[in-house]
């Protein structure tokens, strides 16, 4: 009977102390605070002879409403409305796990500083022949995230060898084909390169799961919150070498060759995995930035494309199709795919087809009338430019992009309409992403033999 | 008798220093011994107590600690510091100079109303 009862009572307790531990301004202490508290009142009430339960209820009814309790505690604790996520300390094995972690990610961003700078002790620094650092400044700086990956996820060896595989092969494709410094392959497969390897990243980040679409999906969503940490650490690392730079030169030291030949290059590197570490800490912690953003740009984006579609229709003035255009345009369709896809990483899928969705149907819609135009006038004009490396590398990226846009059109409408899950268009993108990834494996390895290595 | 909110708080951290000042405690106990003082007039609710101890905590005139009085669960201790007690001590000159301000009005105005005891004696 007794022991019934204090069971009952143990249990109305932890249900009481969950309730606590929802507030934001509460901590695990807080709760242990207050429920030694409780106990004490409820031993006292039941020691002036109320039954346990009598005595919970009361007590718990003493200590007044959460709500009013919480709102003390975050007049007094408002810093712990601000979720921290580096410097807060944790109790308990949390706070090891977290260190040896931290270890981990300054060896290997210690790699990555080496990697880049180890091809100058063989003679091939900064400053010498131009074209090794543009060829192999991806496999140089990836290659040591993807080895921080597949240590953090403890990689089969199957992964393991496709990935070494892939990274050998990136750097055959980087060095083995005779590319002049001055030739449009080596511009090509200088940007194609890193994106290549940013899918054997991905390989490492989801464990070798990579026909898994969810697993996909986290690997976007963590590209966007990489690349927005990348940025941020960027503009730090700026601030830091103008105050290096300028207060050695206000005491007569020149430190730029330093900044040059070593804060920059190594910084840089070591960012590249320093930004991933910080996504994966602060996973849970933070909100995801990339959706937010998303969120701000995608009714700006809308307008602006519509009106350019409106001044065109207006003006009668066709696009022009000189020089970068179809570069500038590539772009365009990017950014569209961008706010595209963080918003849908972000969407609940089971909720109903809403206003942002119609905004989203609009920017793509419009995104591909415009890109529609600049096809047209590309198409009108092809003989006259021949199939240079650059301009067939535009032209593919514009077809992939516009047949991923024109698909995902398809499929907003036939959302917004209740025709069809928002689930189909999540897939859509995530099995799209094996495209992007042939697309430029394709133009890092078959391009330069393809156009003669010009 | 109902005690005016800012009174109870304006009150409350000297009180606490006052009870930490004679020896070590913790929260359910500090609410007790307020209550016992106070003849019962004195109620405070958790919402203010817990906050002002880790107020108190955090400037530095009382310290924490956690001990363990068995069954698995941990109680948090509070304990005066140097500092504290010197808080202390300016609090209460504050506190005497209310006081004795107050008595003497009580006193000039006894003989306007006869009903109104002092209620801030000791």
């Amino acid at each position: 009977m007794t022991t019934d009862a204090d069971t009952d009572l143990e249990s109305q307790i932890a249900r009481w102390r969950s309730y606590t531990l929802r507030r934001r301004a509460m901590r695990d202490s807080d709760a242990d605070e207050l429920e030694d508290h409780l106990r004490g009142r409820i031993t006292d009430l039941t020691e002036a002879g109320l039954r346990s339960d009598e005595a919970f209820l009361i007590a718990v009814k003493r200590m007044g409403r959460l709500d009013e309790i919480s709102r003390e505690f975050a007049r007094e604790h408002s810093d712990r409305l601000w979720k921290q996520l580096v410097l807060a300390p944790e109790p308990d094995g949390a706070a090891a796990g977290r260190r040896h972690d931290l270890a981990a990610m300054l060896v290997f961003a210690a790699l990555a500083a080496i990697a880049v700078k180890a091809p100058a002790a063989f003679g091939l620094g900064l400053g010498g022949e131009a074209g090794f650092y543009a060829r192999n400044l991806g496999p140089l700086t990836l290659t040591p995230l993807a080895a921080y990956f597949a240590w953090r996820r403890r990689t089969g060896p199957r992964t393991l060898a496709v990935m070494a595989a892939l990274v050998a092969l990136a750097a055959v494709g980087a060095n083995a084909y005779p590319l002049a410094a001055d030739s449009q392959s080596i511009v090509l497969t200088s940007i194609h390169l890193p994106i290549a390897l940013w899918f054997v990243v991905g390989a490492a980040y989801v464990g070798g799961e990579w026909r898994s679409g969810r697993r996909r999906m986290d690997f976007i969503r963590f590209t966007g919150e990489w690349f927005i940490y990348l940025v941020l650490i960027g503009l730090g690392g700026g601030v830091l070498t103008l105050f290096t730079v300028g207060t050695f030169g206000a005491i007569g030291l020149d430190a730029e060759p330093f900044v040059e030949s070593w804060l920059l290059p190594c910084g840089a590197a070591a960012a590249v995995v320093v930004a991933a570490w910080l996504v994966e800490a602060k996973q849970s912690v933070v909100e995801n930035m990339a959706p937010v953003l998303t969120r701000v740009f995608t009714p700006l984006f809308t307008a602006a494309l519509l009106a350019v579609l409106a001044a065109i229709a207006l003006t009668g003035s066709l696009i022009d199709v000189e020089r970068d255009a179809l570069i500038l345009f590539n772009l365009l369709l990017v950014v569209v795919l961008g706010l595209l896809l963080y918003s849908v990483s972000a969407r609940d899928p089971e909720a109903r087809p809403g206003g942002f969705d119609r905004l989203q149907l609009g920017l793509v819609v419009s995104a591909l009338l415009i890109d529609l135009l600049v096809l047209l006038a590309v198409a009108g004009r092809i003989g006259e430019w021949g199939f240079s490396p650059n301009k067939t590398a535009a032209l593919g990226e514009n077809i992939v992009l516009f047949a991923n846009l024109a698909g995902t059109a398809w499929l907003l409408l036939s959302f917004v309409r209740n025709r069809s899950p928002f689930s189909r268009l999540e897939r859509w993108q995530t099995g799209y992403v094996g495209v992007y990834a042939a697309w430029v494996w394709a133009v890092v390895l078959v391009f330069p033999p393809l156009f003669a290595y010009a | 008798m109902h005690i005016a909110k800012d009174l109870v708080a304006a009150s409350a951290a000297p009180l606490v220093l006052g009870i930490l000042a004679e020896e070590e405690s913790y929260g359910y106990a500090i609410l007790k011994q307020v209550g016992e003082r106070s003849g019962g007039r004195l109620e405070w609710t958790e919402g203010l107590l817990y906050p002002l101890l880790h107020r108190l905590e955090r400037l530095g005139h009382i310290e924490s600690h956690w001990r363990s009085p068995g069954g698995g669960r941990r109680r948090k201790y509070y304990r005066i510091t140097d500092r504290g007690r010197a808080e202390l001590v300016e609090q209460r000159r504050q506190w005497d100079a209310v006081v004795e301000a107050l008595q003497g009005v009580w006193t000039a105005s006894r003989s306007l109303d006869p009903t109104v005891r002092p209620a801030l004696e000791g």
